[in-house]
């Protein structure tokens, strides 16, 4: 019996193709002189020189920048705690509720997540007159929904792992937060990194959350493209398409090359 | 039977009130041993319980309200204030029969359903021999193969689905390939169909397919299908007897991740479907951004939590059950 038929071969080949055919004619039309987004008309890169003087792209592309790492820095933060809490604390009162809480965000739809945001943040601005409608707004619905990506990939670095070695910490008198900072956070760093860039990827990536709770003035860039979007396709978004894509493959490749060499050296050492 | 009914209830207050005072007891229990701990605790507890629970507490209330154009903010509160301090409780359950009344809302929750299962079915039939291709591959190929699929889930769904536009439109790829090869002689109308929302959805969600699968099939015993063949079987029967059965839990995980976000998907349906490719997704969007009616926003909300993501909480949670039970015997 042939193991690996040529029906499977074909049948993969045709999956992959279907992956990136649609972003690989993305890139190489953002390359094409013509502006008819179908007919090649000669190699240029005159779009990408157009996209560098748009003051509104710019201007959004660094709204997203900053909206992105500052939600997936404090994501982490709470993701850790939360993942610490599920898979080190044991039992205690409300672990049920905070195992819903940062999993029920996982299979909420978008469009729930930004309009259920959105209103608590227009309640709470009547209320205590905070937060204004903005870049705030959207950090603040962006780590609520990210943190709970970091949540299990933490949680679930901390599971595989062995605790001996906190245990023994803890034997040998130091206190918890002295084992956390010293043992366990550099043991979970990749799996923060990790996080971290998820966490950041999917913020700078959102069109939904952020456009329930956005204000005026607030565009970020996924919404600047959507309403660009639906004008139609054009040279200028291949170019500004091809570059968050290659931005956040690079981004993504030296993140799984650093996790890839930590795991080797874990198990070297191990 | 009425004194009966209010024993069943006495007794089950009875039962809440003392599991509340144990619950009490146990957090301060938890606060004079671990002090450390519930700072840790309480940092995720907090922020999920602002920003996740009492944000729906707020839009079902919103959903009891009339929407007031153009005043800010755009609803009625829940309270009316009397000149004299009396306060009278003004709800409507306005939204929630308009839902039921105008067969849009049935259209689009059907609609969503119908996307997301054809979908999904559409996911694992190309999913299933790219996981199994994976799972049956060297370690080395295995690595780079999932590397492979990976890569475009970290990158904007977005961007993907814009680029979808560029492969299915009048004079895009298919349609040029197609006349090029002499299948067809006008270009077919892909883009605003239908077929462009389930393309868009499978190239969205196929690697939330191939993940699970490939964890199961990965561990899979092979040798199996080599007794199978050794006593006579064919391939095909072989697989469907032995590799299928033994990947269900893999489908399953995989359907699941597939089928939930794909109901509520908005930009899918949006950029590459047609105007009667209404889902929920879309028209609480409507509601919100064009009809600006806030209230009805929060009704179809609230019908979407009950009737889509209750649900599948409920089936995870069964689901989970029954495999732990399966991991115990």
């Amino acid at each position: 019996m042939n193991r690996r038929p040529w029906q499977l071969y074909t049948a993969m080949a045709f999956g992959y193709a279907f992956l990136y055919i649609p972003i690989a004619s993305l890139i190489i039309y953002s390359f094409n002189k013509s502006r008819l987004v179908t007919v090649w008309g000669g190699f240029s890169t005159a779009w990408y020189g157009r996209l560098f003087d748009n003051a509104q792209i710019l201007s959004a592309a660094w709204r997203s920048f900053l909206i992105a790492s500052g939600s997936a820095t404090l994501a982490v933060v709470i993701g850790t705690a939360a993942g610490l809490t599920l898979a080190r604390f044991g039992r205690f009162p409300g672990r049920g509720l905070l195992s819903l809480m940062s999993s029920a965000p996982l299979v909420m739809p978008e469009v729930m997540l930004g309009l259920s945001a959105l209103l608590l943040f227009v309640s709470m601005q009547e209320l205590i007159g905070w937060p204004t409608r903005g870049m705030s707004t959207i950090t603040l619905a962006h780590v609520t929904f990210t943190a709970c990506y970091v949540t299990v990939v933490v949680r679930s670095r901390l599971t595989m792992m062995d605790d001996s070695l906190e245990e023994a910490a803890m034997d040998l008198g130091a206190r918890p937060w002295k084992v956390f900072f010293l043992i366990t956070l550099p043991l979970i760093a990749p799996a923060l990194l990790a996080g971290w860039l998820l966490a950041f990827t999917l913020s700078l990536d959102d069109l939904v959350v952020a456009s329930f709770t956005s204000g005026p003035g607030a565009s970020t860039l996924p919404m600047l493209i959507y309403s660009k979007v639906k004008l139609g396709v054009t040279p200028e978004i291949n170019a500004l398409a091809t570059l968050v894509v290659t931005l956040v493959m690079i981004l993504v490749s030296i993140a799984g090359i650093l996790l890839h060499r930590q795991q080797k050296q874990q198990q070297r050492g191990a | 039977m009425n004194t009966r009914q209010a024993v069943g209830i006495g007794g089950l207050w009875d039962q809440v009130v003392r599991n509340l005072f144990r619950w009490f007891g146990a957090i301060g229990q938890e606060f004079r041993t671990h002090r450390g701990r519930i700072f840790v605790i309480a940092i995720p507890m907090l922020w999920l319980g602002l920003f996740f629970l009492v944000p729906f507490v707020i839009v079902m209330k919103i959903s009891l309200a009339t929407p007031l154009f153009g005043q800010t903010p755009p609803y009625s509160p829940l309270f009316d204030h009397a000149e004299d301090g009396a306060l009278t409780l003004r709800i409507t359950w306005a939204n929630y029969a308009a839902l039921l009344k105008d067969s849009l809302y049935l259209k689009a929750y059907l609609n969503s359903l119908l996307f997301a299962s054809v979908s999904t079915t559409l996911t694992l039939l190309i999913g299933y021999p790219i996981a199994y291709g994976i799972a049956r591959a060297t370690p080395v190929w295995r690595m780079m193969l999932l590397v492979g699929v990976i890569l475009p889930f970290w990158t904007s769904s977005l961007l993907r689905t814009y680029a979808m536009i560029g492969i299915l439109k009048t004079n895009g790829l298919i349609n040029q390939f197609l006349l090029w090869l002499g299948v067809i002689d006008q270009p077919l109308d892909l883009l605003y169909t239908n077929l462009a929302v389930y393309i868009g959805i499978v190239y969205n969600y196929l690697p939330f397919m191939i993940l699970p699968l490939t964890a199961n099939l990965m561990r899979m015993d092979f040798t199996l299908l080599e007794a199978a063949a050794d006593l006579g079987a064919r391939p095909w029967r072989a697989f469907l007897q032995i590799t299928l059965p033994l990947s269900l839990p893999g489908i399953i995980a995989g359907a699941m991740l597939v089928f939930i976000p794909a109901v509520g998907e908005f930009v899918i349906p949006d950029i590459l479907g047609g105007p009667d490719a209404i889902t929920i997704g879309r028209v609480l969007w409507t509601e919100f951004f064009t009809n600006r009616d806030w209230p009805l926003a929060s009704g179809v909300a609230v019908a979407m939590l009950l009737l889509i993501v209750i649900p599948t909480l409920i089936f995870e949670y069964v689901e989970n059950r029954s495999q732990g039970k399966g991991k115990g015997a």
